[in-house]
């Protein structure tokens, strides 16, 4: 924050002569401002290139008439919105109904402010980062069932009850696996996390403990998913399902702020993983970490969590959709055992006097571990794959004699 | 099984936890204008009823005051996504109703369209269910094939979905030179890319699997008892199959099997085993095709035009005459009085079958299964409605 | 716990082969037209737009009679003694005088059966497919001409018939072969 305010009088000598909370307030917001629509800028993005990534997946172009190669197209999405009438429903609650975008909103924004874009580079360093960040992306389920409930309609209520219940059953899993890296590094604070991985790539926690350490991360990816209600999660917000869920009765503009919302919150994920597994703002090799003067952080920090967007969006595309009590089995008897033995196998690994910090672990008892598991996956995943091919191409050619 | 009267006196009497939710005409997953109307208690299913009619157009009543020739373009229009069958099962009918028979050259263009027609219907059947099922991908894939199968249909008859093709007594027009060499291009790239790319992607996928195996399970007495035909039947376990029970149109002579429902990721009879006997039958059509585009190199080219009469006044009498449509088997009730319009034309619909059976699979079901169940059916409502 | 430690791996193992396709196809080229910039070459069968070709037709009605759906809308005269004999292209004479040959677009069902009765094949569908109007009225389509250049001599008699030119009123499109020929 005093960065800021350094910042703001350089850049405003008069404000100098402001009184003294009057300098606090603008050192305090202008970073969140400037935060903000840093981050509200990214649903542009995301739309775009999510259609586009859908189009090429499906050997089809996407959107290329608004603007060149329709650079333009959610832009005049969002102007289409803005403008349509924005239906209310006899029966609504009017307060909640209005409310709730709000919430979710809310929900998916606060968390980042306190993920940190560089070594100072962050609105607010609080020393119960992760603490916060899991307390505040609960707020979106708050919003989610206040949207359902407002909405005077039973399948809306339906679709919201079954994200809220998603999205609580995937919080636990996230919030043990959260634990890991707190518990390594001894503090709460996202930027003391990031700053333990300094160093280059190997110093990332991804490839701490191996191998236990990518399970965990696709563990914690996986809950993500879950939250943001991305296939193979979404039933809550299902096309083909009743209706469209939580936010059926929403049109124009409330509607683009539940899906603003819900790319913001991957976004945020994305971040957040990247912060907690790779490294943050730390570029793989030390040389990359500045172009010059320049400090490149930030740019390492967002394609770290534009790559995890890229994923996000190749799994929506290629996965069917998983039913309610699935996605609860999966939850609470897949994830969720799986993240309690790995908070366990791993917090004692940390204990132990002589793997603290990862070493000697990953130095002398881990490479090879870790080298043997790999070569016994690879071969058996090649050989299910061999397998795989085989059948499918023996179904296809089976008793033709070309 | 539960009789008319019960399902009828169960919706007046509601219970105060259970509701009735309409999965409306405009439905996303219903394919076409279908009101289900489901008594649920909370997600699960109670009852379900099926409200049809919304796509009538009349068909029969038109049948009867257009002659013969002109009913053909009218029966494209009721399973609107396999028209080859439709117009197929009519032809052969009054063929047979007249006493004509056609050359073996007709009859294999006839068999080359019928099972390219297969592989196209099946690719909306298996690519729209996957659709339901949330995998979106697939469906784009299969739907870039047919649009190859369509690309082949148009240079041989001049429209892509609707062709009045199969006529009385022959084919409207004669296969353009080449046709054999770009058919087996298309399959050149069916077979072994796009074929195992659906097993892969969609198929196998666990997700997939869990979604649909052990959901909608129709057993083989209940899918007899409910006069299932086509995949359906052959998914609960039933070995039937017209082109081999009782084969027209020169089936006989090609070798193909006929893939059954096993029962592999669940009981048998379930939706995954339906689904998986159409992706088998895409495979099977593709064997028969290779070897009727063989004969027909071998073939020299005849009239497609010698046996269709000038004047279609068929004698007095009736007939019926049926196909293996991709949805089952479709049947024409034919009943002439001598005159050049149809006395009547009564069509067996198989989705109409299938669609009878939705009700006792549907109770103890959750709403998301409901949708598996309906793509799993196949039902096309043109044909269900005529 | 077997069971579900094979599921488990089935499930991961599914997903990633599935990924694999669809990143596969991030790849491959896109099978879309973008119309109308660049439009699909239909083959010369296409069933299109209705074309008729008002000096061949002999006013037989054998398409009025196939047609389903009952577009075609024909009305002829005898023709007098005293008027000059005409022919068809194709060689029939012509003995009625066409006064109203009328085509609704709007009900035609594109099935083709009115042009394959046609003595003369002066009735085709062309590839003409870009006719779309605001206006209802204009999908029907009057081919009957009033200053319509018929052939006076018998083409069967002379060795090279003279060629007819054409009016203005009907919608001219480049005459494509008539439905029967190769691709």
């Amino acid at each position: 924050m005093d960065l800021a305010l350094r910042l703001l009088l350089e850049l405003a000598p008069a404000l100098g002569r402001a009184p003294a909370w009057v300098q606090a307030a603008l050192a305090a917001f202008v970073p969140a401002l400037v935060c903000f629509t840093f981050v509200a800028l990214g649903p542009i993005v995301y739309v775009y290139a999510e259609r586009k990534i859908a189009g090429f997946m499906q050997d089809r172009l996407g959107p290329m008439r608004v603007g060149p190669y329709g650079l333009l197209q959610t832009i005049a999405d969002s102007v289409k919105l803005l403008f349509k009438e924005a239906i209310f429903p006899r029966g609504v609650d009017r307060r909640l109904f209005l409310l709730a975008p709000l919430v979710v909103n809310v929900g998916a924004f606060l968390p980042f402010v306190v993920v940190p874009w560089g070594g100072r580079l962050q609105p607010v360093d609080l020393n119960v980062g992760v603490f916060y960040v899991i307390a505040v992306s609960s707020l979106a389920t708050v919003g989610l069932i206040m949207a359902g409930w407002a909405s005077n309609n039973k399948y809306s209520l339906f679709g919201a009850m079954r994200s809220a219940a998603q999205i609580v059953s995937y919080e636990i899993p996230a919030v043990m696996i959260l634990l890991v890296p707190v518990m390594i590094v001894g503090s709460l604070s996202l930027q003391d996390i990031v700053s333990a991985q300094a160093g280059g790539l190997p110093n990332w926690f991804l490839f701490r403990f191996f191998p236990l350490m990518p399970v965990a991360f696709v563990v914690f990816f996986t809950a993500g998913l879950a939250e943001c209600n991305r296939t193979p999660f979404d039933i809550p917000e299902a096309e083909s399902e009743l209706v469209a869920g939580f936010h059926t009765e929403y049109s124009g503009f409330f509607f683009a702020m539940f899906f603003m919302a819900e790319y913001t919150e991957m976004f945020v994920i994305s971040a957040v993983t990247s912060v907690l597994f790779l490294g943050g703002y730390f570029a793989p090799l030390p040389e990359l970490q500045t172009l010059g003067p320049v400090p490149l952080g930030w740019l390492w920090l967002l394609a770290k969590a534009w790559l995890l967007v890229f994923v996000m969006m190749w799994l929506r595309w290629t996965l069917p959709r998983l039913r309610v009590d699935q996605l609860m089995h999966v939850a609470w008897k897949v994830l969720l055992p799986v993240a309690l033995a790995l908070v366990v196998v791993l917090g004692g690994l940390i204990l132990w006097p002589a793997t603290a910090w990862g070493f000697p672990w990953d130095r002398f008892v881990g490479w090879p571990i870790t080298l043997v598991l790999v070569f016994f996956l690879l071969k058996v995943m090649v050989r299910a794959l061999r397998w795989s091919r085989r059948r499918a191409h023996e179904l296809a050619t089976i008793g033709l004699e070309r | 099984m539960a009789t008319p009267e019960t399902l009828v006196t169960g919706w007046d009497s509601l219970d105060t936890d259970e509701m009735i939710v309409n999965m409306g005409p405009q439905h996303p997953a219903t394919h076409g204008v279908l009101r289900l109307e489901l008594r649920t208690d909370g997600e699960v299913v109670k009852a379900a009823r099926p409200h049809i009619g919304y796509l009538h157009r009349c068909f029969e009543k038109h049948a009867e005051n257009v002659d013969y020739p002109g009913v053909i373009p009218y029966t494209d229009r009721m399973d609107y996504v396999a028209a080859m069958g439709n117009s197929l099962g009519y032809a052969l009918a009054v063929e047979k109703l007249c006493g004509i028979e056609v050359s073996p050259y007709v009859a294999t263009i006839r068999v080359v369209m019928a099972e390219l027609q297969r592989i196209a219907s099946h690719c909306v059947a298996v690519g729209t269910y996957g659709m339901d099922i949330g995998a979106f991908t697939p469906f784009l894939h299969l739907l870039r094939d047919r649009e190859k199968i369509l690309d082949l249909f148009e240079w041989t008859c001049g429209a892509r979905l609707l062709y009045n093709y199969n006529w009385i007594g022959g084919v409207s027009h004669d296969l353009p030179d080449g046709f054999v060499r770009a058919c087996r291009d298309f399959l050149r790239e069916f077979d072994p890319i796009t074929f195992p790319e659906l097993i892969e992607l969609l198929i196998g996928n666990k997700i997939f699997i869990k979604r649909t195996a052990a959901v909608g399970v129709c057993p083989e007495e209940l899918a007899i008892s409910y006069d299932l035909t086509g995949p359906n039947l052959r998914g609960a376990g039933v070995r039937s199959d017209l082109r081999k029970d009782a084969p027209y149109c020169g089936y006989e002579a090609y070798a193909f099997e006929v893939p059954v429902g096993t029962g592999e990721y669940g009981p048998v009879g379930s939706c995954f085993d339906r689904n998986w006997v159409r992706v088998l039958e895409m495979r099977e059509s593709s064997k028969i095709l290779h070897q009727t585009l063989d004969r027909l190199e071998k073939m020299e080219r005849a009239d497609v035009h010698e046996k269709v009469p000038k004047r279609m006044k068929p004698p007095k009498g009736e007939v019926y005459g049926r196909s293996e449509a991709p949805r089952g088997q479709l049947g024409y009730y034919v009943v002439s009085d001598g005159g050049i319009n149809p006395y009547r034309v009564k069509v067996k619909s198989p989705c109409f079958t299938a669609m009878s059976v939705f009700h006792h699979l549907a109770r103890g079901m959750m709403i998301a299964d409901i949708i598996a169940l309906i793509g799993s059916l196949d039902i096309v409502l043109g044909e269900i409605d005529r | 716990m077997r069971q579900w430690l094979r599921d488990v791996w089935e499930g991961l193992f599914t997903v990633l082969v599935g990924m694999r396709i669809t990143w596969r196809h991030l790849f491959t080229s896109s099978v879309t037209l973008q119309y109308p910039e660049v439009k699909w070459q239909l083959p010369p069968r296409s069933r299109m737009r209705l074309f008729m070709k008002y000096e061949d037709c002999i006013g037989c009605g054998q398409c009025v009679r196939a047609c389903p759906v009952q577009c075609i809308y024909l009305k002829t005269e005898k023709r007098p003694a005293t008027e000059p004999a005409i022919w068809a292209t194709t060689g029939q004479p012509i003995k009625l005088d066409v006064t109203l040959f009328d085509i609704d677009m709007s009900l035609c069902c594109y099935c083709n059966l009115c042009a394959y009765p046609c003595p003369t094949e002066c009735l085709y569908m062309t590839t003409e497919y870009e006719f779309a109007t605001t206006d209802l009225g204009e999908h029907l389509y009057h081919f009957a001409k009033k200053d319509a250049r018929f052939l006076t001599e018998d083409p069967k008699k002379k060795a090279e018939p003279p060629a007819p030119d054409d009016g203005g009123r009907a919608p001219s499109t480049p005459p494509a072969s008539p439905a029967g020929a190769s691709g």
